[in-house]
């Protein structure tokens, strides 16, 4: 059971990051590779606003989250959009490129040792029916649950919400009906780049903070395909998934399987059912 | 301006275009084979790993770049290339001979991966290379009994007739036979029927398949072909570090390696080499200009991984056909000197064509 909640708590992690990863491709078919870079980025702008400015948590968090989806949007409407069109190969290489640069300019401004904050759970803990539950893990679960509550009605309700499905169904139709399908896009990023904001501050207290932080988007990438690119509860369920596995696997084998299992599950899931467990891919006609 | 007319249906297909193109390359032959004459032994060792990197990208650049499809996960090929041979070399097995096994052996993984990756595509093709890479990272972590574990172990130098293969010179000789041999036989596949495929199934995997390509074969082909060039590369790469660890084939390995074929462009051999310099070459430059840096950006350790980014971020938004495409360009603006026109390599307006129906 302890292990069972350990995995959930780090698996809302990977989902949070899959989670940016697939609202992007299902709005602009790009695949970001730098996703977790941005949620490195995140984790620092909160520590910097902590410890330069000497805000409180919950303040840091809000600029944390305000100043990545700028940036996300920036991003986007700077660099990304030019490349619209182009072969995926290409939109690959091109974030794996600014994953890279992110992560030196994080290095050249924080430096490569790692840092840590406090927050209100920190070290907090507290036993429910005999499990020892620690608050870290609480408010990644609560967190997760509430932004994907939020833009779950975001989605559904929001004009601007509604004008990115459209979007994301088809790019030329939306465009006629005067969406505005750049802005849209550059949206799209912005809030994709807020939520990998969050998943970066809710992690801070879990993993330090330091600029190899992105790599756990590898695994969260791995999420998003075990639930289907292109689906968003299937994100979430798939880096529970992977959490769990991990957890488990770290617990019943070899400790150092642990890291392995959630690759061998993927290549198992994607040669079984190569769409993913919650994706669809219809047959393309000619 | 050279023009260039066709008077024979082998001229498609012949090595090389006309006389011109081959007095040129014979030119570049000898002076790379004079070239130990001149240069310090420094140079040759950078020269030689040129070689060995211009090898791994062929093989990179005829899946990714001929055939199509994208590889998160080569290191993992030149790793077992490299595990192979130097585990067999310490055996006592003859060189040639352990050379052959480490580009069979990575062959067969290659078909291994590139069977159940049939059925992939796009991003689901990448995260599959990219979960067996770090399977077989960790394999090579594990299997301490071959592997030597996180530690790993130091690669055997030989001797044959009194000369090390490992010292500066003969290595650059060896290493400059091996990357011929790989041109030519790379060069050859492509103008077969197999090569045409390839590439066949990179522009338009339907159309490839009504005229007839199998594309499940030539997919496991690309990929077996692919990796075995990689783990043939991947035995010399073996001698050029000298000390086989785990760490030194991880992910990060990969994409520079995928930053080798798209900076010196995609779809050529030459662009292969190109692309080799260039990733041969930065680390000095970077090293060369650190010197002219102000101290605080010049001690900084995530300088070299920044760059490599940066300038792949300027290569997709600028240049997407990479440095061989900048060297055509140029080509032709010298042969048509005062009438160049930009508009020639013009990029035409694209749209986004969906992916999600396939």
């Amino acid at each position: 059971m302890q292990s069972l909640l350990n995995g959930v708590a780090s698996g809302c992690i990977y989902g949070l990051i899959a989670l940016g990863f697939v609202l992007i491709y299902k709005a602009t078919e790009m695949v970001n590779f730098a996703q977790g870079d941005l949620m490195m980025l995140g984790a620092f702008v909160a520590f910097a606003a902590i410890d330069a400015l000497g805000l409180n948590y919950w303040l840091a968090f809000l600029v944390a989250v305000l100043f990545m989806a700028v940036f996300g949007y920036l991003l986007d409407a700077a660099i990304l959009r030019q490349v619209i069109g182009q072969p995926q190969f290409a939109i690959v290489m091109l974030t794996i490129g600014l994953g890279f640069t992110f992560r030196s300019a994080a290095s050249m401004l924080w430096g490569t040792e790692t840092r840590a904050f406090d927050t209100p759970f920190t070290s907090g803990v507290s036993e429910v029916g005999g499990l020892v539950v620690n608050h870290v893990s609480l408010s990644i679960i609560a967190g997760t649950a509430i932004l994907c509550a939020a833009l779950f009605a975001f989605f559904r309700y929001t004009r601007v919400g509604v004008a990115m499905q459209a979007a994301s169904q088809n790019q030329l139709a939306a465009y006629y009906m005067g969406i505005p399908v750049k802005r849209i896009f550059s949206l799209i990023w912005a809030i994709s780049a807020a939520v990998a904001a969050v998943a970066g501050v809710l992690l801070a207290p879990v993993a330090l903070i330091d600029v190899t932080m992105g790599l756990l988007g590898l695994k969260a990438f791995a999420a998003a395909v075990l639930g289907g690119f292109g689906s968003i509860p299937g994100a979430v369920i798939g880096g529970i998934v992977i959490g769990v596995i991990e957890q488990f696997s770290g617990r019943y084998m070899e400790s150092d399987l642990k890291d392995v299992a959630a690759y061998v599950v993927i290549l198992a899931v994607l040669f079984l059912r190569p769409q993913g467990l919650f994706g669809n891919i219809g047959r393309k006609r000619v | 301006m050279r023009f260039f007319f066709k008077t024979d249906y082998n001229q498609d297909i012949n090595l090389f275009r006309d006389k011109v193109d081959r007095f040129w390359y014979a030119l570049l032959m000898l002076t790379l084979l004079a070239a130990p004459l001149a240069l310090e032994e420094f140079y040759l060792g950078e020269i030689s790993y040129v070689f060995v990197l211009s090898i791994i990208g062929i093989g990179l650049m005829l899946l990714t770049g001929f055939t199509g499809q994208v590889s998160l996960g080569h290191a993992a090929f030149l790793g077992i290339g490299a595990y192979t041979h130097a585990v067999l070399l310490s055996h006592g097995a003859p060189f040639v001979l352990s050379m052959t096994a480490a580009t069979l052996l990575s062959a067969a993984v290659g078909v291994a991966i590139g069977f159940p990756a049939l059925r992939l595509t796009g991003i689901y093709l990448a995260i599959a290379t990219l979960a067996f890479a770090f399977i077989i990272e960790h394999v090579l972590i594990k299997w301490e009994s071959v592997t030597g574990g996180f530690k790993g172990f130091p690669v055997e130098r030989p001797e044959y007739f009194g000369i090390s293969i490992t010292d500066d010179i003969p290595f650059y000789y060896l290493s400059l036979f091996c990357l011929v041999l790989a041109v030519l036989a790379a060069l050859n596949l492509l103008r077969s029927p197999t090569g045409r495929a390839f590439i066949a199934i990179r522009d338009s995997e339907i159309a490839a398949q009504s005229m007839g390509v199998n594309l499940a074969r030539y997919k496991t082909a690309a990929f077996a072909v692919s990796a075995g060039f990689t783990g043939f590369g991947g035995a010399l790469f073996a001698h050029k570090i000298g000390y086989l660890a785990p760490d030194a084939f991880n992910i990060l390995l990969s994409i520079q390696l995928l930053l080798m074929v798209v900076v010196g462009g995609l779809g050529s051999i030459h662009g292969a080499i190109f692309g080799a310099m260039f990733v041969g070459a930065l680390p000095q430059a970077i090293a060369i200009g650190r010197d002219y840096l102000p101290e605080t950006i010049a001690r900084q350790p995530g300088l070299e991984p920044g760059l490599f980014g940066l300038i792949l971020v300027f290569f997709i938004l600028f240049e997407p056909y990479g440095i061989y495409g900048r060297w055509l360009k140029v080509k032709l603006y010298f042969s048509l000197f005062p009438l160049y026109k930009k508009a020639t390599f013009k990029k035409q307006k694209t749209y986004t064509k969906s992916e999600r129906n396939r």
